[in-house]
């Protein structure tokens, strides 16, 4: 009689330590997916920690909004999927805010903007980034990427061909299988200067065209999670005014990513 | 020679103790799976064996399924599909509410439901090579139906399908692999990563496909010592 | 003729009893019902997101993808029944050490995943582009598909090797005798004695071999070939509509029910003296 009594007593306490722990959680924590295979922005050191700039502006955001953030490695292809089924609550990866992804995720202010650039190896006779240039060519890309679908778009007559990460396209153009690849300049020009990067140099960097690469990098949301959205523009907004953004752009880049 | 001990040691520098997570997360994966797998697959077996029509329609619809699609696909649909599924269902009742499918629970799904389709009709031709006199027997010595299943027919099917059934646990350790595309840390992820970072390929690919050899050897000789168990308990009437 | 009426009437025949409605029965109701709300669901999904312009502008991307699907089993399964011959040959020599050396291969390739060894070869290799150079075979792997049909047709070699095997074994020795002891030569008793009889045995596994290559296939899209996946892939991530996969899905189960049909039949024909 005195167990069921307890029990009886015991289900609604821990019923409502459930439900209060969830609406605590609700401001206080927060999953953040990113991909870990993009460096210098987001990638795995060699005892699988997370580093690079998406990383520290993340970590800054969190601070900024006294949330507790846990962060999940998510393949780059599957990670909107991975947003809106509720694997993680926003997307910090270097992900272009476009009209595309708009119709699946909501979108927060851009955090840095950076144009696009194509490396070829040192020995190639590429001259320019034209789409004449590139005729008949093999252009590595991360599959769907912004990059990826300019290049789709732009450079018709050469075969594109779509990688999973960063670092196997870049695999592809050490071994000579690409005559080209296109991606962030930041993100090429940080390949160039390993060891591996020795082989190839930048052809050029692009124009970004607003149709494809929209205002610039921003964090992405389930759509009408407006709540978390407003957060972390607020914070966005904070880390810029108060110096910690400027602190985090100087301990990676030589110049200022957010653009103007 | 010095890069590569120092590529594969367990410090900081290396990715030893990577790929050795790596392993422990591709065995627990499979042997998560063997239940599930074998469980379904016995269900799966009786249904197609039932005298009644609907039951083992329903029985082929999720052999067919299962066996058609390629495994990469199953495990795509399961890990995207059965989320963005679920989640709806869920908002249906309670729009706040969210569910989350981990990768391994997705992945454990996944091959268990390839696993099952394939062991049930293992355990279908092991019902057949039974001769329909050890059930009647069973029946003639007063056991009840779950009893003679029990009691008589399950340990002579298991010794039965046990060859078969090892083939498909071999099938199931290479299977595994295919959870690296959504994301779980296994072995083949954590040579995939190894290899993107430090541009050794060769050496982090060989060094997965050693792995898996030596899992598959390790379970040979647990299977031959199975099987040695099985067939001295058989050999005593 | 009709029988004459009047003369002999036939027992009544019984009544035809109802089957009872057993719990067998409503098992198979109820998953036969969950079944059928699974296919309206998935049905009311691709009617409720059909995409006339999604469609035309997908479609012909899935077939190019179907086709290069099906080049690389075709081609792979080709070439790996033409590599299984000395592999088999290999696996029944009394020769110990080739016997050894085509275990050893057919152990690797059995043992380890395909996806593995599409990685090996695809990335694995491509770090040994100076001496492949050196040795003109760059051009070769430097293809994607090339490095995918070639890692299948090792894949394959060494299935289809134990295929050949067992179903060469599983023709009796009495069968070798009786043609040596005819004067039949020993090729020509292989092709006219020993191969139609291990067909029968080997038709089936060689059916499951291709469907498991069919499906293996799948794993291309990974080193950036185009086949059925690839595109299903980047239609996805270009839409991010999940119809992409359910598409994808359909056309993977109707290529292996009509393989698998098709096995059926052929084994109906190679088997119809053994029918009586």
């Amino acid at each position: 009689m005195r167990i069921s009594r307890r029990v009886a007593l015991a289900l609604p306490a821990a019923f409502l330590a459930f439900t209060l722990g969830a609406a605590n959680a609700q401001g206080m924590k927060v999953k953040i997916g990113t991909e870990g295979a993009y460096p210098p922005f987001n990638n795995l050191t060699s005892d699988g920690k997370l580093e690079g700039f998406d990383i520290d502006i993340a970590r800054a955001l969190c601070e900024e909004m006294k949330a507790e953030c846990e962060f999940v490695t998510q393949d780059w292809d599957g990670i909107i999927p991975a947003l809106q089924a509720g694997k993680f609550d926003a997307i910090i990866a270097s992900m272009s805010i476009n009209e595309d992804r708009k119709k699946e995720v909501d979108f927060t202010d851009k955090y840095y903007n950076t144009p696009p650039a194509i490396v070829v190896p040192k020995d190639s006779d590429i001259k320019g980034v034209t789409k004449e240039d590139l005729a008949g060519k093999t252009i590595g890309a991360q599959g769907s990427t912004t990059h990826s679908t300019y290049a789709e778009k732009t450079f018709t007559d050469s075969d594109v061909k779509l990688y999973p990460t960063s670092e196997e396209y870049k695999l592809d153009i050490i071994n000579g299988r690409l005559d080209a690849v296109i991606d962030d300049v930041v993100v090429l020009d940080e390949f160039l200067k390993t060891d591996d990067g020795a082989c190839c140099k930048i052809a050029g960097t692009l124009t970004p065209i607003e149709e494809i690469y929209g205002p610039g990098i921003g964090i992405a949301v389930r759509k009408g999670d407006n709540d978390l959205r407003e957060k972390l523009n607020a914070a966005i907004k904070a880390i810029r005014e108060n110096g910690k953004y400027k602190e985090i752009n100087e301990k990676h880049f030589s110049f200022d990513v957010y653009g103007d | 020679m010095e890069r590569v001990f120092t590529l594969l040691s367990f410090g900081p520098e290396g990715w030893g103790d990577n790929i050795a997570a790596g392993v422990v997360i591709t065995v627990s994966l499979a042997l998560a799976t063997l239940p599930v797998g074998l469980a379904l697959g016995f269900l799966v077996a009786l249904g197609k064996r039932s005298p009644d029509r609907f039951l083992r329609l329903a029985a082929n619809i999720y052999t067919t399924i299962f066996r058609g699609l390629p495994e990469l696909l199953t495990l795509f649909l399961v890990f995207y599909g059965a989320q963005i599924g679920l989640q709806k269902l869920i908002h249906f009742f309670d729009p706040a509410a969210s569910i989350e499918i981990n990768a391994f629970v997705a992945g454990m799904v996944a091959l268990g439901a390839v696993f099952s389709s394939y062991a049930s009709e293992v355990f279908l031709a092991a019902f057949r090579a039974i001769p329909s006199g050890q059930y009647e027997g069973g029946y003639a010595v007063g056991l009840s139906s779950s009893q003679t299943m029990r009691l008589v027919i399950a340990p002579q099917l298991l010794r039965l399908a046990l060859p078969g059934l090892s083939n498909l646990w071999l099938i199931l350790i290479k299977d595994t692999a295919l959870v690296s595309v959504i994301g779980i840390a296994d072995v083949l992820r954590q040579s995939q990563v190894a290899a993107r970072v430090t541009k050794e390929a060769f050496l982090f690919f060989g060094l997965a496909c050693l792995i898996y050899l030596a899992l598959a050897m390790l379970s040979s000789i647990a299977i031959a010592a199975i099987e040695r168990r099985a067939e001295r308990a058989g050999a005593v009437r | 003729m009709t029988a004459a009426p009047g003369s002999l009437t036939p027992a009544e025949r019984p009544p035809v009893q109802k089957a009872p409605w057993t719990h067998q029965r409503t098992l198979g109701v109820v998953l036969l019902c969950i079944w059928a709300a699974l296919a309206l669901a998935v049905a009311a999904f691709m009617v409720e997101s059909w995409n006339p312009t999604l469609f035309e502008r997908y479609a012909p991307r899935y077939m190019s993808g179907l086709w290069i699907t099906i080049q690389l089993v075709v081609l792979s399964v080709i070439f790996g029944a033409l590599l299984s011959i000395p592999i088999a040959y290999g696996r029944m020599s009394e020769n110990r050490f080739l016997s050894a050396l085509a275990y050893a291969y057919v152990y690797f390739f059995r043992g380890t995943p395909l996806l593995a060894q599409t990685f090996l070869i695809y990335y694995g290799l491509g770090s040994f582009r100076p001496e492949l150079q050196a040795i003109g075979l760059w051009s070769f792997f430097r293809d994607a598909w090339n490095c995918a049909l070639f890692a299948f047709t090792l894949n394959t070699a060494a299935y289809q090797a134990e295929i050949l095997r067992g179903a060469i074994g599983s023709v009796g020795r009495g069968q070798w005798e009786a043609a040596s002891a005819l004067g039949i030569p020993k090729l020509l008793a292989i092709r006219k004695i020993i191969i139609p009889q291990a067909m029968i045995v080997a038709l089936r596994p060689y059916g499951n071999e291709v469907i498991l290559m069919i499906k293996g296939s799948a794993i291309v899209a990974i080193i950036t070939v185009f086949d059925l996946m690839g595109e299903t892939r980047r239609a996805y991530s270009q839409t991010f509509d999940f119809q992409t996969y359910i598409w994808a899905a359909l056309i993977y189960l109707a290529l292996v029910e009509l393989l698998r049909n098709l096995i059926d039949l052929i084994e109906k024909r190679i088997t119809r003296h053994l029918k009586r």
